[in-house]
């Protein structure tokens, strides 16, 4: 029969199915962090349960740490230091690899998994993160789990999860100068609302897939839970095998043609049945920017705030809401809005190709004046990239702060914040009501829209600044 | 865990689509490593006048006089999606929720209300919005009902009937704890195991 590629990946590690119609999935990685890893690693231990296989299990140090250059355990937030400490030692007593604060490894967890070689296609991760989809890039089944299921991996090696439906999404064309998988996955979710996955694994294809690259993908399936999807995949492909060789965790030798061999099997049979399919024309795809509280708020840049009750809109009272948050009023050119900070960070947007197409942008100019502008690379060997590369000197040249790697100011956790309804452009992945801060209003972004953005001041589209 | 088989009680309409964990439990009221303690930091962005204080906001729907008690929630569209922080479901349970009646979930979300015992339950659109224009007549005396053993919800003198997978209906009349349940199946799980370390060696 043929299969679709999630198909082959469910079945791969496919237990038994139970009688209430669930299915016993074997877990090949679990990933922790301290925000949501301390509590599931704590319970557990509370629970006098142990862990099934501590060295399949990895933990970062993310979510609540600080990025200033000179940190440490303690936080800006308040109690932060209890979650670090907290983890440090469960991760420790469990026998699990930590990537710790001064650890020249640590990072987003989604951003370290696929630097580290630790994700590899076919296989099973799951993490106590919404984003772990992003990981579905490199051809793995990854998705985001709850504590309680954490703790359920952690012990059984295993989940007991519903067998989604398979939906396929192709991006045909080719996408435009100053277009990204940024703006393809923000359109997608305009079009089919933030919901328009739900219940389904999505596979990400055709050919404006199949020419970006590994980070690119993991940018696009970074938001496929953004678009309710239980998560996104992509079939592996040369760049995949590419992108892994040499990787820390990677296999060698034998090992690794064996692998591969496997893996050049991971994709979906040309007769494939999916439950739904989706095809997206990127050929007249613009950069988009999101207006409002949810990232199906999503506009290209060249138009104006919509009017809650137009075409296609079905949350008319979320949309006048999200207005009255925004401060935004309907026909209003998103292109000219003034902004008061811009944000290149998170797990969407801060690989190396990211921090690349920004400081192409950024090199020789200066950011607007009274503008706050911060970058923070995804991870500390992300940084040391970029170092290396001199893309340090150019954000800070423009003005940017340039930072040491987290999760920061993508979400508020107490600590720092953009502040009161300040108005923020940002790479990140969530325009949610107070996410980057209390009543802080953000407007989502590809990179270069971002850069181009922090330099004029205002919401810019960034095809201004590429040369013709 | 808790058990969920019937149950009656007070239903608060906030009838938003996409009310995502961050505005139901925003990370900053995230203070401890614990499941704990989450209970007033419940919708605290909508719930309290300011970021700091506690002082209540007397426009949100549960901090009307006639909600107090309130046991079941009727959402909108997509409710509980965004991140995958379990404290959404702790907070809710904490505060006192049992159920939550809307048109969809976040997966993630779902998954973790099954696990602590608090039912997600799926009603169209419609049926929420004259649900809840019945309960808001009288809230205190228009009580909703749910059986989930029948699978049935009732209120405004009518039976809704509702689809639920057979796994979480089981864990939830049952109170069953997945862990230990799973646990059960430990030979099968060590025979795969063991057959995938022959087959995928790479990987271990
Ligand atoms: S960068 Fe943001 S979205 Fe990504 S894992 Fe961290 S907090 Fe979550």
């Amino acid at each position: 029969m043929a299969l679709t590629l999630f198909d082959k990946l469910w079945n791969e590690h496919l237990v038994e199915s139970q009688q209430d119609g669930s299915d016993l999935i074997y877990i090949d990685r679990i990933f922790l962090h301290e925000r949501t890893g301390s509590i599931a690693l704590s319970s557990l231990q509370a629970e006098g349960r142990e862990v099934f296989c501590p060295e399949q299990v990895f933990c970062c140090m993310d979510h609540i740490v600080d990025t200033f250059p000179d940190r440490s355990d303690d936080t800006t937030m308040p109690s932060g230091k209890d979650f670090i400490v907290a983890t440090r030692n469960h991760a420790h007593s469990a026998g699990i690899a930590l990537f710790d604060l001064l650890d020249p490894r640590q990072g987003i967890v989604h951003v370290v998994s696929p630097e580290q070689g630790i994700v590899q296609p076919g296989m099973s991760l799951v993490c106590p993160d919404s984003h772990t989809c992003t990981q579905g890039a490199m051809g793995a089944l990854a998705w985001g789990i709850g504590s309680s299921e954490a703790e359920h991996a952690l012990a059984t090696k295993t989940l007991r999860v519903q067998r989604p439906q398979t939906m396929r999404v192709s991006f045909e064309g080719e996408l435009a100068q100053g277009v990204s998988a940024k703006d393809m996955i923000l359109h997608l979710i305009a079009s089919h609302g933030a919901h328009g996955g739900s219940g389904y694994a999505v596979e990400f294809a055709g050919a404006a897939v199949t020419r970006l690259d590994m980070e690119a993908r993991m940018t696009l399936c970074n938001m496929a839970v953004e678009f309710s999807a239980f998560t996104g995949v992509i079939a592996p492909d040369a760049k995949t095998l590419d992108f892994l060789r040499g990787r820390p965790y990677a296999p060698v030798g034998e090992r690794w043609e064996q692998a591969a061999a496997y893996w050049r099997t991971l994709r979906s049979d040309p007769d494939a049945q999916f439950d739904r399919e989706l095809v997206v024309d990127c050929s007249a795809l613009q950069p988009q920017v999101t207006w409002g509280t949810s990232p199906q708020h999503t506009v290209a840049i060249t138009a104006a705030v919509p009017a809650p009750d137009a075409p296609g809109a079905t949350d008319r009272a979320g949309r006048e809401r999200a207005l009255a948050y925004m401060g935004l009023e309907v026909g209003l050119p998103l292109r000219g809005l003034a902004i008061d900070a811009a944000f290149i960070g998170s797990c969407t947007n801060s690989r190396i190709s990211d921090l690349r197409v920004a400081a192409a942008v950024l090199r020789g100019r200066r950011i607007a004046p009274g503008l706050r502008a911060i970058c923070v690379p995804g991870s500390m060997q992300v940084k040391a990239q970029a170092e290396a590369e001199g893309l340090d000197r150019i954000f800070t040249a423009a003005g940017f702060e340039w930072r040491a790697s987290g999760c920061s100011m993508c979400f508020y956790a107490g600590g720092e914040h953009f502040g009161y309804r300040q108005r923020v452009i940002s790479t990140t992945n969530r325009n949610f009501e107070s996410r980057q801060g209390p009543e802080t209003r953000t407007h989502l972004a590809s990179p270069v829209t971002v850069a181009a953005s922090a330099i004029r001041g205002c919401i810019t589209d960034p095809r201004e600044f590429l040369e013709s | 865990m808790d058990e969920f088989v019937r149950h009656e009680g007070i239903a608060a309409p906030l009838l938003r689509d996409n009310i995502d964990t961050d505005a139901i439990i925003p990370s900053r009221e995230m203070r401890r490593v614990s499941k704990h303690g989450l209970g007033e930091g419940l919708f605290a962005g909508w719930r309290y006048l300011s970021q700091e204080g506690r002082e209540p906001n007397p426009d949100f729907v549960l901090n009307r006089p006639a909600y107090r008690g309130a046991s079941i929630l009727l959402g909108g569209a997509n409710f509980g999606c965004g991140s995958s922080r379990e404290h959404a479901v702790w907070a809710l349970k904490e505060y006192g929720i049992r159920a939550i009646v809307a048109p969809g979930f976040g997966t993630i979300f779902a998954g973790n209300c099954v696990r602590n015992g608090l039912l997600p339950l799926v009603l169209p659109g419609e049926v929420i919005a004259a649900i809840a224009a019945w309960v808001r007549a009288a809230p205190g005396e228009n009580r909703v009902l749910i059986d989930l053993q029948a699978q049935r919800l009732e209120a405004a003198g009518q039976a809704f009937y509702f689809d639920i997978d057979a796994g979480a209906r089981r864990m939830l009349l049952q109170g069953l704890d997945a862990i230990a349940l799973t646990l059960t199946r430990g030979e099968v799980i060590d025979r795969f195991h063991r057959r995938r370390q022959e087959l995928r060696p790479w990987l271990y």
